[in-house]
């Protein structure tokens, strides 16, 4: 900033260097609403922390305590109370519910979401299709998992179904809006050629997103592993997800926990880097 | 010619098709999955669901005490993202591209996020409940790490996306690293970073009920003691509490990003 003066001085000795600040930016709605925003997230964290039920507990303590447990888990994992390729085939379940779950809710979700397409049908059906997925998906999975649980019982059964339901709410999501991307000249020529609905479909809609949707469907078998091992843990869905709980709630073994952690965390480092590749090749092309 | 062409995209469609069937048919082995079952089980969990999971005039006696709880969730939920939010835009500076200060650093950067990411709030709460116990703390540390993974990719990802040119531009007339920040960075990416704030806390709402469950608290364990009590027109009152506060918010968040964006 002194520089600046002594430049301007240098320049034009005679304009004096006035100290006032030009205002470069208005303020609109935009920012304003975006300021609000941060400044409730701020406020509500603050009264947030002042009212949270701490039971007494030592702060300072506990995150010393945490950051051994880090210790002992990451540095000193071992296995106690299965082998090596018993704990591969646990994450192997855990990988086989997700893809279950994406397979069923992928074919469901291409019909639907073919409905839900605004160019493909009229605005109502659209408009229905996307308030019932935006009400499917406001129940978190677990709820569901747990409620369908209660008449089909604990398991792999309860936990696929379940999960499916939000995972067919996000495919309907992304896929229609894949869908929707297509141009309405396209559908038009083929409509004037005298096309059906499902050759439209088959021969224009399909072929130009199928790269979006298998990116999509990917993208959310990521996002059903992580939520597959919440089952195990939460629902008894079995899988990698019980061992940790198994570990955390009734063995009270932190050096399993650290070597199931190993387990799921460079899966789950697999999944994403072949998620991250398979996106960037299909945008390339 | 064109006889080859269809005969190529069949046997290919034919291929992809095999492939899918076997990835089905061992995941139904791995699992001990059963078809039959899922089909039998669909039309009882309807009725089901029908005749007893619904609210009885009894169960709103509960409410104040569910409101109160969901409440609570929402504080969790929004202090998790706030403290998410202040690390992952250090950490984002130092891993984008754009904006990093040198390749050493930016990938250490990005490796911790990645590590944070990848292990999952069931994870971390379950290593979390061994020092914090049944407590909010725990709660807020599980979706506060991983909060913090998933917001470092998508700043980093925002930064490189709308930075580059106007920090180029800001570079050219000599600016400072500081400068650059305050005067680029933030200003251009700092809508889409609010529109991924919003989607988080929505996020850790729904991952709070969970962590609830797992850990004893907030909403997710006012669920869970009225479901293993079989209470069941009690917990399906807290399951509308839930869906009517995720609804309100999902509006108020399409109504900033609406404005912001």
């Amino acid at each position: 900033m002194a520089n600046l003066n002594n430049m301007s001085e240098d320049f034009n000795p005679s304009l004096e260097f006035s100290g006032k600040r030009i205002k470069v930016k208005k303020m609109n709605k935009a920012s304003l609403v975006t300021g609000l925003t941060i400044l409730g997230m701020v406020l509500f964290t603050i009264y947030g922390l002042m009212t949270f039920e701490y039971d007494g507990i030592k702060f300072w303590h506990a995150i010393v305590q945490t950051l051994a447990n880090f210790k002992v888990l990451f540095f000193t994992p071992h296995l106690t109370h299965f082998t090596f390729w018993q704990g591969v085939f646990q994450v192997l379940i855990t990988v086989a519910l997700a893809a279950l779950t994406t397979l069923i809710s992928a074919i469901l979700a291409v019909f639907l979401g073919l409905l839900a397409s605004q160019n493909l049908t009229s605005k109502r059906t659209s408009n229905v299709i996307k308030g019932i997925v935006a009400l499917i998906r406001a129940v978190p999975e677990v709820l569901w998992v747990l409620i369908f649980a209660v008449s089909a019982g604990l398991g792999s059964v309860a936990a696929v179904i379940g999960m499916t339901f939000h995972s067919v709410g996000y495919l309907i999501k992304a896929y229609s809006e894949s869908f929707e991307e297509l141009e309405d000249g396209t559908i038009e020529a083929l409509k004037a050629s005298g096309a059906n609905w499902w050759q439209i479909v088959f021969q224009a809609v399909i072929p130009s997103s199928i790269t979006y949707l298998i990116s999509w469907t990917f993208l959310r078998f990521e996002i059903t592993f992580g939520v597959a091992l919440a089952m195990g843990a939460a629902a008894g869905a079995g899988g990698i997800g019980y061992a940790v709980f198994m570990g955390s709630s009734f063995y009270f073994d932190l050096r399993e926990i650290g070597a199931i952690t190993f387990f799921i965390l460079i899966f789950a480092v697999l999944l994403e880097t072949i998620a991250v590749q398979l996106k960037r090749r299909l945008k390339v092309k | 010619m064109q006889d080859k062409f269809f005969f190529k995209k069949r046997r290919n469609l034919f291929l992809i098709l095999l492939l899918i069937i076997l990835i089905a048919y061992s995941a139904i082995d791995i699992t001990q999955f059963s078809i039959g079952k899922m089909f039998s089980s669909i039309p009882r969990s309807i009725i089901w669901s029908v005749t007893n999971f619904y609210p009885t005039s009894a169960s709103f006696s509960h409410l104040p005490d569910i409101i109160n709880k969901m409440v609570q969730t929402i504080f969790m939920s929004i202090a998790s993202v706030t403290f998410a939010a202040i690390f992952a835009f250090i950490f984002a500076i130092c891993g984008s591209k754009t904006t990093r200060a040198n390749a050493f650093i930016g990938t250490i950067a990005r490796g911790i996020a990645t590590l944070f990411r990848n292990i999952d709030v069931t994870v971390w709460s379950m290593i979390l409940l061994f020092s914090f116990g049944q407590n909010a703390l725990t709660g807020l540390f599980a979706l506060f790490f991983g909060s913090f993974g998933f917001l470092t990719r998508a700043f980093i990802e925002t930064i490189d996306e709308v930075g580059e040119n106007s920090v180029e531009a800001l570079q050219a007339t000599g600016a400072s690293y500081s400068s650059v920040i305050v005067h680029s960075v933030i200003p251009s990416s700092i809508p889409q970073m609010v529109s991924w704030l919003l989607f988080m806390i929505e996020n850790n709402i729904r991952s709070a009920t969970l962590i609830g469950i797992l850990t004893g608290t907030g909403i997710g364990f006012a669920f869970d003691i009225q479901y293993k009590d079989l209470n069941y027109h009690v917990a399906s009152l807290i399951v509308i509490v839930i869906v009517i506060t995720i609804l309100l918010l999902e509006f108020i968040s399409n109504y900033v990003r609406r404005v912001i964006l």
